[in-house]
C-alpha cells in the first residue's frame, strides 16, 4: 500500500462531499478510517435511535454540522403519538460538552424544547444555521433565547413545525449587532410579529438571500422590506391584501419590478387575487413556486401568474389548478422537474381537483419531470402507462387517489399494470407511493424492475404475504419500507429477518402482524429495536401472542432499547 | 380480512358501479345545511359545528375510520382548516378608530387568538402612524386607552371579558387618549 501522508488524505477527503463517499473511504484501512474520523465535519444521522450521542462524538470528534431525524414519517399523518419522542435535548447536551465548534444542526420530525433551544443558543459560540421541519414542542421563546444569543446567526429556517406562539416579540430579541442573516423563515408561525423590527433588522442584513414571512405581515410591509432588500433571492410573501389600481399596488408592483434576483416565491397566506400582477415582474425569472398554501389564488388568476413563468422548474400547487390549468403548465413550463399537487378539499370531493388526464398532459410537455407527489380523485392503468413511457426519469413517484382502493376508473382493474409500467420504464426510481386498488402483482413487479427503490409507502394493498415478499425479496436498496392496512403477516415479516439489518426502518401499521411475530423478530435480530406502539385503550398486563399489533416499528441500532420510550412503546 | 373493522371503512372501500364522486353527491344531500363543513376543520377552541351532526357522522366515520388518510401532513390541514376561504371560517370584520389618526382602519377580529395579538396588531397598525407628536417608542403612547363599543351600544374598556365574549360583542374599537376620556361615557 502506497504511503500518503495524513494531511494529504485529509485534503483529498475533503473533495468527498457526500455522506457515502466518505462512509466508503472510512471502510478501506485503518489509516483512512483514522485520517477520515478526525476529518469529519457533517454528519447525517436518519434516524436518531440508530446511535446514540455519545457513540457519535467517540467516532467524530469534530463535528461541526449534524442532520438528525427523528420520528417515523408516519408520524405527519397523525399515525405516531405525540409523545412517542424523538427529543433533541440528550444530543444538546452531550454536543455542549464535546463539540465547542457546533455550527449547523438540522432537524426534521423531533421534539424540541424551548430548554433545548435556549442551551443550544448558549453553548456555542461559532453557532450559525438552525434548521427545523416538521418539529415541535418548542414556542416563540425558545426562538427568542436563538435570537438574542446567537451572535453568528446566518439561517434560522423554520419549516411546517408546530410552534406555540406567545407573542411577536422574538423578532425585537435579534440585536442591533446582528448583520449577518442570510435566511430567515418564520412562515409557520401563527401568531404577529413586531413589524418594526423586522424591517430593521432586514434592512441591516445586507447578506439577505431568503426571507420568508408568516401570515401576519401585510402586504404594505413587504413592499418596504423588497425597497430594502432588493438583493433577495428566495422570497415568501405573508399577507397580500390590497386594493387593485391603489397606490400601495403601485408600490408593491414596482418594489418587485426593482427585485431582479428572485427566483423562488412561495406564501400569498391571504390575498386578493386581482392583485396578483403586481408580481409578474418577477414570474419570467422563477424556477420555484410554491402556492399550495394559497387557496385564495384559483382558477384564472392562477392560470395568468403561470403563463408568465417559463423557466419554473418546481411547482407547488393546489388541485384547485384543475385539469385545464395542468395543461396550461405543459405548454408553458418546459424546465419542470418538481411536480406536487395538494388536495384543496380531500373530504367533499366530486367536480374539484384533478384527474389523469391533468398528469398524463404534464407528463407530454414537461419531459424533464423527476419527482411527483400527486393527489387526485382518479386514475386508469393507461394514464400511467402513458407517463412511464413520456417520463422515464423519475426518481420520487408519489401517487394518491384520495379513495383508498379505487380501480381503475374507465376498466374497473386494479392499478397493478398502470404501476408496474412506472417501475419498469424508470429506472433510476428511488422512491414511491401506492394508492388505488392494488393485488401482490404490484409487488411483483416491483420487486422484479425497482432496483434503485429506496423507499416505499403502501397502503391498503395487496392480497397475501407473496406481497411483502416480492418487495423484501427484490429490491436490493430498500431503506425504508412504511405500510398500512395490508393483509401482510407474520410469515411475511419473519421470513428474511437478516434484511432489516441492511435498511433503516420497517413500519406496518393495521396489518397481520402478530405479538408473537414480533417478539420472534426482536429475539432473532439483537440489533434491531421492534417497537410496538399500543393505542391507550388497548394496554393489556399479559397481552395474548396472537393479539394483531396496531402498530410495530423496527429499526437498526447499535445502541440496543431506547430509554425514553413512552409507557405505551413496548420494546420486545 | 381484517377484523373490528369500523363500518365506515368498508362503505368506502366498496367497489361500485358508480360515477366517480357519487358518494360524494349523497354526503352532499345529506348535508343540506348551509355552508361546506370540512371535516378535518380543527376549531381552536375545540367547539364542533353541534349544528351539523348529520354531516359530522358521515364525513366524521370517514375521517375515524380512516385516520392518517389522506396522507396529508399535519401541518398543512391545520393550516388549511385555519385559513380563510369562500364558505371557510367566519370573518369579524370591526373599524378601528385612532383619536389624532387621519383615518379609520378595519382588522378582523378573528384573525387575532388573544388581547395579546390584538395589542400587538394595534401596534403594528398604528405605531407607524405619526400622530401628531406621538411615536410608539414616546411613553405617551401609554397614555391610550383601548375601548370598544359592544351590542348595546355601550363604550367598554377592552380587556376585561373572556376573548370569545369580546368578539361576539364588539362593534367597533376606539384607541382613545386618556385625556379624552370625560368626553366618553365608558363603563366602568
Amino acid at each position: 500500500m502506497m504511503y500518503f501522508p495524513e494531511e494529504v488524505l485529509e485534503h483529498v477527503f475533503d473533495f468527498l462531499s457526500s455522506h457515502r463517499d466518505r462512509n466508503a473511504a472510512s471502510l478501506v484501512c485503518k489509516s483512512w478510517f483514522k485520517v477520515e474520523r478526525w476529518s469529519r465535519h457533517k454528519v447525517f444521522i436518519g434516524n436518531c435511535y440508530a446511535i446514540t450521542p455519545e457513540r457519535l462524538i467517540k467516532r467524530f470528534p469534530k463535528v461541526r454540522s449534524l442532520s438528525l431525524k427523528g420520528k417515523p414519517h408516519f408520524a405527519d399523518f397523525n399515525l405516531v403519538p405525540h409523545e412517542w419522542g424523538g427529543f433533541v435535548l440528550p444530543w444538546i447536551e452531550a454536543m455542549a460538552k464535546s463539540y465547542p465548534g457546533l455550527e449547523e444542526l438540522r432537524l426534521k420530525r423531533m421534539v424540541v424544547s424551548d430548554e433545548s433551544l435556549e442551551l443550544l443558543s448558549r453553548a456555542f459560540p461559532n453557532f450559525k444555521a438552525l434548521v427545523l421541519v416538521s418539529c415541535e414542542g418548542f414556542t416563540t421563546d425558545g426562538l427568542a433565547s436563538i435570537a438574542a444569543n446567537c451572535r453568528f446567526l446566518r439561517e434560522l429556517d423554520l419549516q411546517e413545525n408546530d410552534v406555540d406562539d406567545h407573542r411577536g416579540h422574538w423578532l425585537c430579541r435579534f440585536p442591533d449587532s446582528c448583520t449577518s442573516l442570510v435566511s430567515l423563515n418564520f412562515a409557520c408561525l401563527k401568531g404577529e410579529v413586531n413589524l418594526g423590527a423586522l424591517e430593521r433588522l432586514v434592512a441591516r442584513c445586507p447578506n439577505l438571500r431568503s426571507l420568508r414571512l408568516n401570515r401576519s405581515v401585510p402586504a404594505e410591509i413587504l413592499c418596504k422590506i423588497l425597497v430594502k432588500a432588493p438583493q433577495l433571492m428566495d422570497l415568501g410573501a405573508g399577507s397580500c391584501i390590497l386594493v387593485p389600481r391603489s397606490d400601495s399596488f403601485t408600490k408593491l408592483t414596482s418594489a418587485f419590478l426593482n427585485c431582479a434576483s428572485v427566483k423562488s416565491l412561495s406564501g400569498f397566506w391571504e390575498v386578493t387575487p386581482r392583485c396578483l400582477p403586481a408580481v409578474y415582474p418577477i414570474c419570467s425569472k422563477l424556477t420555484s413556486l410554491n402556492l399550495s398554501y394559497a387557496p385564495a389564488i384559483q382558477g384564472n388568476d392562477l392560470i395568468k401568474l403561470i403563463r408568465h413563468c417559463q423557466k419554473l422548474q418546481r411547482l407547488w400547487v393546489l388541485d384547485c389548478i384543475g385539469d385545464k390549468g395542468l395543461a396550461v403548465v405543459a405548454s408553458t413550463c418546459k424546465e419542470l422537474q418538481e411536480l406536487r399537487v395538494f388536495p384543496s378539499d380531500p373530504y367533499v370531493g366530486g367536480n374539484a381537483g384533478v384527474t389523469e388526464e391533468g398528469l398524463v398532459s404534464v407528463s407530454i410537455g414537461c419531459p424533464k419531470l423527476h419527482s411527483l407527489l400527486y393527489f387526485c380523485q382518479q386514475m386508469t392503468n393507461a394514464a400511467l402507462t402513458t407517463v412511464a413511457k413520456n417520463c422515464p426519469r423519475f426518481t420520487r413517484f408519489r401517487l394518491c387517489i384520495l379513495d383508498p382502493k379505487r380501480p381503475d376508473h374507465m376498466t374497473s382493474q386494479p392499478l397493478d399494470e398502470g404501476f408496474g409500467a412506472i417501475v419498469q420504464s424508470c429506472k433510476d426510481l428511488r422512491r414511491l407511493s401506492l394508492s388505488g386498488l392494488l393485488t401482490d402483482q404490484v409487488f411483483l413487479y416491483i420487486g422484479m424492475y425497482a432496483e434503485r427503490l429506496e423507499m416505499l409507502s403502501i397502503a391498503f394493498a395487496g392480497d397475501s404475504d407473496k406481497g411483502m415478499l416480492y418487495v423484501l425479496n427484490g429490491c436490493k436498496n430498500l431503506r425504508k419500507l412504511e405500510i398500512r392496512d395490508c393483509p401482510f403477516g407474520d410469515d411475511a415479516l419473519l421470513t428474511d429477518v437478516g434484511k432489516y439489518e441492511t435498511m433503516r426502518s420497517l413500519w406496518m401499521s393495521s396489518c397481520d402482524v402478530t405479538i408473537r411475530g414480533c417478539k420472534v423478530l426482536a429475539e432473532k435480530m439483537p440489533r434491531l429495536n421492534v417497537e410496538i406502539i399500543n393505542d391507550k385503550d388497548l394496554i393489556e398486563e399479559t397481552p395474548d401472542d396472537n393479539q394483531k399489533v396496531e402498530k410495530m416499528y423496527v429499526y437498526r441500532t447499535l445502541d440496543g432499547p431506547r430509554k425514553d420510550a413512552p409507557e405505551f412503546v413496548w420494546t420486545m | 380480512m381484517e377484523k373490528g373493522v369500523p363500518a365506515g371503512l368498508l362503505e368506502i372501500t366498496e367497489l361500485r358501479l358508480g360515477l366517480p364522486g357519487e358518494r360524494d353527491r349523497v354526503l352532499e344531500e345529506k348535508k343540506g345545511k348551509k355552508g361546506k363543513k370540512r371535516a378535518f376543520c380543527e376549531d381552536e377552541d375545540g367547539k364542533d359545528g353541534e349544528e351539523d351532526d348529520d354531516v359530522d357522522d358521515e364525513l366524521g366515520r370517514v375521517k375515524d375510520g380512516v385516520v392518517g388518510w389522506p396522507p396529508i401532513c399535519s401541518y398543512r390541514q391545520k393550516t388549511k382548516s385555519s385559513c380563510r376561504n369562500g364558505g371557510g371560517v367566519r370573518v369579524r370584520y370591526v373599524k378601528v378608530s385612532m383619536d389624532g389618526a387621519p383615518f379609520l382602519r378595519k382588522i378582523d377580529l378573528n384573525m387575532y387568538r388573544g388581547y395579546s395579538d390584538l395589542s400587538l396588531a394595534f401596534r403594528n397598525i398604528f405605531g407607524y402612524l405619526r400622530v401628531g407628536d406621538i411615536s410608539e417608542k414616546d411613553p405617551k403612547f401609554s397614555e391610550y386607552k383601548p375601548i370598544y363599543e359592544d351590542k348595546d351600544g355601550d363604550w367598554m374598556l377592552v380587556g376585561d371579558v373572556p376573548w370569545e365574549m369580546f368578539t361576539e360583542s364588539c362593534r367597533r374599537l376606539r384607541i382613545m387618549k386618556s385625556s379624552h376620556s370625560t368626553e366618553v361615557d365608558v363603563e366602568a
